[in-house]
């Protein structure tokens, strides 16, 4: 596996004091060592965003804490939702008084732990709303949205709430803008090699060598088909034949497109996949008003890419040109 | 007698911590089957510290259950913290009040276990997960009762129902979980949170019947 790590069972662990020393300009921690806040977070006036998951898919989720982003993250083992007291602690810590959004993705542990926290706060009188996200559209079919997993699009969700928390917006406010930022986004995913959680040390899905998975999930979670492995030209073709007639994206449209590698592929095959996915958008009358390029949202060292597009209305145009300023993220 | 002292009966939570601890390689075994192999691992972690936190103190089961709870929830992490955190923490709030627990406490501890769980999971019977051994073991339990059964034979029967729920896991595919991804490769083996549940309902139901 020749991984670098210290004890395969405490790669969180020495992960998060890494970062917190690398990002001390923008993340501390707090009395819960699952739960990294913003340094100014709570800000005053200003809605609380949280979010949270499961280690491994760096740099979300505490790549995303800093300026006109999130305020706090909780922290799970690889793959695994953090606890109900970490995310009640990340809501506490980036609540001040005007309601926190707890901005995370569809998966069942943390669809449980961030109930059970919301039962909590609700208790010591923290106003906590939710956006699930559901942008992965090869998980469940277009009838069945509820089931469908969140994955890279939630850096766009948390992009948009962030940006409308940090312009004054009410709560409900910041929960409707960051609820259509999801709903107008589509992701989907391409695995060309599998991942191994450092303490398992075996993947636990397989990709034959030469051959893709179509929609495989953040987690290796399965995905439509396998094919044999074919061109970044063909690999983007593929993805927009899933994401664009799912929304859809039309003509005339204006769109944010995120390109993520998904760990272990090259940043420079990521461009050659993006310059495909362009071209196709203008061929189609579609603007792409943004576009983001790289390792935003990864699954260990699996090989492969997600591709997310988010339709634009002015609303979300505002939001997504603001800055900010984060480990994963920086736009001034 | 048809009650216990709620007083008298934190040694249930005593019996379920030694439960969990005892059954934690096996538990460990069947969830490697199908699973990431670490159920026994994190349940004794998270019952171990309750254990550690109980540690000198005097209390009743309601306060037992409701420390049980808190443990899962503040230190386990992935579902099964949620899910058992819920039901103790449930069944802790049905008999907070009550001085004596009697059939129809009983029944309200074990009803809001189900209710609670189901309030944060969308899992039905048949999905092979816990809630194949806890319903099936409620509604027994519900059922004798309304029969006029007493308390002891309602326990029994909740404790035979609690068995053949999870007995049932092994014919089913899973629909929930880890395992839902591997479809018909999970048939054929015990689903590991129907099986802790098992231990954990016969365990208070068998502790239960003792204090009677």
């Amino acid at each position: 596996m020749n991984r670098i790590v210290n004890d395969p069972n405490f790669v969180v662990e020495d992960m998060l004091k890494g970062f917190v020393k690398n990002h001390k300009d923008l993340v501390e921690k707090t009395e819960n060592d699952r739960v990294l806040k913003y340094k100014k977070a709570p800000m005053e006036g200003k809605v609380g965003i949280v979010t949270g998951g499961g280690s491994g898919h760096k740099p979300a989720f505490i790549g995303y804490i800093g300026e006109n982003l999130c305020d706090a993250v909780a922290v799970g083992e690889i793959f695994s939702s953090p606890t109900a007291k970490a995310f009640l602690d990340a809501i506490k810590a980036a609540d001040s008084g005007k309601g926190v959004a707890c901005l995370y993705g569809n998966y069942a542990g943390d669809n449980m732990n961030v109930k059970m926290a919301m039962r909590k706060a609700k208790k010591l009188g923290i106003e906590v709303k939710t956006v699930v996200a559901n942008d992965d559209c090869a998980s469940a079919p277009k009838n069945e949205l509820d089931k469908r997993r969140g994955v890279a699009g939630e850096v766009l969700m948390w992009k948009v709430g962030g940006a409308k928390a940090a312009m004054g917006a009410s709560l409900d406010e910041v929960i409707a803008a960051a609820q259509k930022a999801i709903d107008h986004t589509r992701s989907v995913g391409i695995g060309t090699a599998p991942c191994t959680i450092p303490a398992v040390g075996h993947p636990n899905f397989q990709i034959e060598d030469g051959t893709m998975e179509v929609g495989i999930g953040h987690h290796g979670e399965p995905g439509i088909n396998v094919q044999p492995l074919k061109t970044a030209k063909e690999i983007a073709d593929e993805m927009l034949d899933l994401i664009l007639p799912d929304l859809p994206f039309e003509s005339g449209d204006e769109v944010v497109v995120l390109l993520s590698g998904l760990g272990a592929t090259p940043v420079m095959e990521q461009y050659i996949v993006y310059d495909r996915v362009e071209e196709v958008m203008e061929e189609k009358g579609i603007k792409v008003y943004r576009s983001y390029v790289g390792n935003y949202f990864t699954s260990l060292e699996m090989m492969g890419v997600t591709l997310t597009v988010m339709k634009l209305d002015d609303e979300l145009k505002e939001c997504i040109d603001m800055p900010v300023n984060s480990a994963g993220l920086k736009q001034f | 007698m048809e009650s216990f002292k709620n007083a008298d009966a934190g040694v249930i939570v005593d019996q379920l911590i030694h439960t969990i601890q005892e059954q934690r390689d096996y538990l460990s075994e069947i969830d490697g089957k199908i699973g990431d192999g670490d159920h026994g691992i994190n349940m004794n972690k998270g019952f171990t510290m309750c254990e550690e936190k109980l540690k000198g103190k005097t209390y009743d089961l309601s306060e037992g259950l409701s420390i049980l709870g808190e443990t899962l929830l503040d230190d386990i992490g992935g579902s099964m913290g949620p899910l058992y955190g819920m039901l103790f923490d449930e069944m802790s709030m049905a008999c907070e009040d009550a001085e004596d627990v009697d059939a129809d406490v009983f029944g309200e501890m074990i009803t809001g276990a189900v209710e609670g769980i189901q309030e944060i999971s969308p899992a039905q019977v048949g999905d092979k997960s816990l809630l194949d051994t806890l319903v099936p073991a409620k509604e027994a339990f519900v059922a004798a009762k309304e029969e006029g059964k007493d308390f002891a034979q309602c326990l029994d029967a909740m404790n035979e129902a609690a068995e053949k729920g999870w007995q049932s896991t092994k014919d089913l595919v899973a629909k929930i979980g880890r395992a839902s991804r591997l479809g018909e490769r999970s048939r054929g083996v015990l689903d590991a949170g129907a099986t802790s549940c098992y231990f954990i309902i016969t365990t208070i139901g068998n502790g239960a019947k003792g204090l009677l």
